[in-house]
């Protein structure tokens, strides 16, 4: 079954290495012809070499279960590389530190003089219904202005070729840590890959979140206490809060282990007594984060952390509030939000995008259900949605209703065709959806990760690439075509 | 790097709980041929695990009878036992599973295998024929747990109470075998007794795997009083009472602001090496037990209050 190319049938996507049936694209050519000239045994050992890979270095999400032995499920993951020529990704790089650069001073803005409204740029109402603007944080000063620190943008590739932002995690996006360790299991596994192309590398990146944290500190020194507040090991991505906290040398804790002094500082409990902490990644949602301010119940937070951040005493990253960004309603409006702050024409596109709160676009989503994705505006990771043309008759006009009763709260978008890419499965290779979260830091600096986290959908014309539903990853390639 | 509380903690009790579950090993072994060396007569039988384990409360309301079986399955698989092997490796997963970022990898995976094995296994455990070889294979696990911490933990904080932890386990099972073996001689006449009193003394020193060292280092045969020098006061043997509180006491040297428990310690190094075991009656030497496993107590709930629980309350912060 080894691989080839002209076998490779490509299906009205756009797909990522492949132009044609036997014709990879310039890039991906070495690439390619590296692949086809393995014999299929050489390819299974490729194969189980990865899968050892991952499984000695640990690289899990975690399912957990009381009697089971297995406790960590291995993320699967492809050895096929996606490959994005370098001159593209510098585009796409510039794009994204515009949208976050736009959308932090937005975020400000809300929160102090809210002129993006007044100017009528975006309507009052969203913020009205936002579920993620916190009222506590109106005129709260976050060291340099800024709320969104870590920003991770998904992308897609339709089938014109064109890329898209499709969301923004503003809140405690994750994945970031598997692209990591995706790189240093393809350096074990295909060394002389690496030898022959020039792929732009990736391990700056725990460095650079701790400088951007460091960056934000309240009280100014070298190496200022930064600490990742985890919800703990039930979390599914508590492997990667362990993971950047050991990458970064910093400490990994839970709520427990935090506490307000009287002073308004925050200090973690250590066996040398009470330590100052100075800035918290923290990897727990806003409403979890302090009993006090926000939900009683929360065991996961410290109570009078609010407190403290707005005292200026601790900086968090990101900072509550920073979701009321994160709202797919808003995020129809980012393109106007760059142009309004920035004064430029967005770099990357959005996603075409109808907003039911205005009339005559309610009712086009409505007349074309069908064809459409509807989403409700503060859902992830898929939940709530309804995707027009698999969807049945009934579910739709459950949708049509949901819509007419809280149109605020829906937007619909164009069904999208996810560009595909070579994937490895039984028998040869398939093209497989996949799209892309780059990870952008803003502290003193802007950085954006050298390609990100590719996720592909595992079954065959699925486009799921959520991690709980068959979708697995790939490696990401920046590839410098100049010296290659 | 800082160590916090928390990690401090689920490394002393993971420690704790390894330790426990090998010397729940070591205890039903040694008893099992025990009771084969000893006529029928004068056998102790089960009942004075048990009370070794500081457990007759919750067994009495589980079990009708001190019959084999029941306290076998009680000490090696009963859930409801908070010190059963498989309670005590359950714990100690627990405990590993939040520390995984802290202590090394394989350590994390053998404690998770050992677990599983003494859980999957269990049946050879209950069962009289397959008891020696499952037993073993958890005293040996646990020796690798612990050999693995030494070679690639580094020995730092975490590393001290880790051994902390270990000791104290340590000493305080040893003080309990001596108990229980002291305790049982008494309900017979010492005529009964007296051509098997070496036998126990024995078997006493088996559990602990001490005779050996105990030949090397007495250089005589097994005496009652000779026993209870080596397993009390001897300086070098590592499962003896005074050993292990002085593996204690070096590292609570190392640990920050350590005045209280290192107190207590070097105190209760003082009585251990002080007393003479020579005329010692059974009753003496069980209230001495006593005393000892009191001063254990309360070096941990030093520990405890020391590095452990670190006050709630903001006022406390100010303090500092």
């Amino acid at each position: 079954m080894s691989i080839k190319w002209k076998d490779y049938k490509i299906t009205g996507f756009y797909d990522e290495i492949i132009r044609r049936a036997g014709q990879p694209r310039e890039i991906a050519r070495p690439l390619c012809k590296y692949l086809s000239s393995l014999k299929d045994s050489e390819l299974e050992d490729l194969k189980s070499a990865a899968d050892l890979s991952i499984h000695t270095m640990g690289i899990t999400f975690t399912v957990y279960s009381q009697e089971g032995g297995s406790i960590d499920r291995t993320w699967p993951f492809d050895i096929i590389p996606r490959i994005i020529p370098k001159s593209e990704w510098d585009h796409i790089e510039a794009g994204l530190k515009q949208r976050v650069q736009a959308l932090n001073m937005f975020i400000d803005d809300l929160y102090h003089e809210q002129k993006v409204l007044k100017d009528n740029i975006v309507p009052e109402e969203i913020l009205a219904k936002s579920k993620n603007f916190r009222p506590e944080c109106v005129n709260i000063d976050p060291p340099l202005g800024i709320w969104a620190h870590i920003c991770g943008s998904d992308l897609v590739r339709d089938k014109d070729g064109k890329v898209y932002v499709l969301e923004d995690n503003l809140r405690v996006p994750s994945g970031v840590s598997y692209m990591l360790e995706n790189r240093l299991v393809m350096k074990r596994v295909f060394p002389e890959l690496f030898e022959n192309f020039s792929i732009v590398p990736l391990d700056e990146y725990p460095s650079q979140l701790y400088n951007c944290l460091a960056s934000i500190s309240p009280r100014p020194m070298e190496r200022p206490e930064v600490v990742v507040l985890t919800p703990g090991i039930y979390n599914s991505a508590y492997f990667e809060h362990a993971y950047l906290a050991q990458q970064m040398g910093a400490e990994l804790v839970e709520g427990s282990d935090l506490m307000v002094g009287d002073d308004d500082c925050v200090y973690m409990r250590t066996i040398e007594g009470p330590e100052r902490v100075d800035v918290i990644y923290r990897r727990i949602d806003d409403l979890f984060l302090d009993p006090e301010a926000f939900n009683p119940d929360s065991m996961l937070g410290v109570r009078g952390l609010l407190r403290a951040w707005m005292k200026g005493n601790v900086a968090l990253a990101n900072a509550p509030g920073a979701g009321v960004a994160d709202d797919k309603v808003v995020y129809a409006f980012v393109p106007k939000i760059i142009k309004y702050y920035l004064d430029q024409d967005p770099i990357i596109p959005n996603v075409p995008t109808y907003l039911c709160m205005d009339k005559k676009e309610r009712d086009f989503v409505i007349n074309n259900l069908d064809k459409l994705v509807v989403k409700p505006a503060n859902e992830s990771g898929g939940y709530g949605m309804l995707i027009g043309p698999q969807a049945t008759q009934k579910e739709r006009e459950k949708f049509a209703r949901l819509i007419r009763k809280d149109p605020r709260n829906y937007i619909g978008q164009p069904l999208l065709k996810l560009s595909t890419t070579p994937t490895l499965v039984n028998n040869g290779v398939e093209p497989r959806h996949v799209d892309l979260r780059p990870f952008v830091l803003t502290g003193q600096e802007v950085t954006v990760t050298n390609g990100g986290l590719t996720r592909v959908a595992l079954r065959k014309g699925s486009t799921v690439v959520n991690s709980s539903q068959g979708g697995g990853s790939k490696d990401t390639w920046i590839v410098d075509e100049e010296i290659a | 790097m800082s160590m916090l509380s928390r990690v401090a903690e689920h490394i002393y009790w993971m420690a704790r709980y390894i330790e426990r579950a090998e010397n729940m090993a070591r205890l039903v072994n040694v008893n099992t041929g025990l009771q084969l060396d000893l006529p029928k007569a004068v056998r102790s039988g089960w009942a004075p695990l048990i009370a070794i384990t500081g457990s007759k409360e919750i067994y009495e309301d589980l079990y009708k009878d001190f019959e084999e079986r029941s306290v076998v399955k009680f000490i090696i698989g009963d859930t409801n036992n908070p010190s059963s092997i498989l309670t005590a490796l359950s714990s100690a997963r627990e405990n590993a599973r939040t520390i995984r970022d802290i202590i090394p990898r394989e350590t994390w995976e053998q404690v998770n295998e050992l677990f599983l094995l003494a859980k999957t296994q269990l049946p050879a455990g209950l069962s009289q024929r397959r008891r020696y070889g499952y037993l073993k294979s958890i005293i040996l696990g646990a020796q690798q747990i612990t050999g693995l911490l030494a070679g690639t933990m580094t020995h730092d904080f975490g590393y001290d109470f880790l051994r902390l932890a270990r000791n104290l386990e340590r000493a305080d099972m040893t003080s309990r075998i001596i108990d229980v073996r002291s305790a049982s001689l008494l309900p017979h006449g010492p005529d009964l007794l007296q051509p098997f009193e070496s036998i126990q003394w024995m078997s006493v020193l088996k559990s602990l795997t001490a005779y050996q060292m105990y030949r090397r280092q007495m250089q005589t045969s097994v005496r009652r009083a000779l026993v209870l020098k080596f397993l009390l006061q001897d300086v070098q043997f590592p499962r003896s009472f005074y050993h292990c509180i002085s593996e204690a006491e070096a590292c609570l040297k190392n640990l920050p602001h350590n005045d209280i428990p290192l107190r207590t310690i070097t105190q209760l190094q003082r009585v251990v090496s002080e007393r003479d075991t020579d005329t010692m009656t059974p009753q003496e030497l069980h209230e001495f037990i006593d005393d000892l496993q009191l001063a254990l107590a309360n070096v941990h709930d030093q520990i405890r209050a020391n590095y452990f629980a670190l006050p709630e309350t903001e006022t406390a912060v100010a303090a500092n």
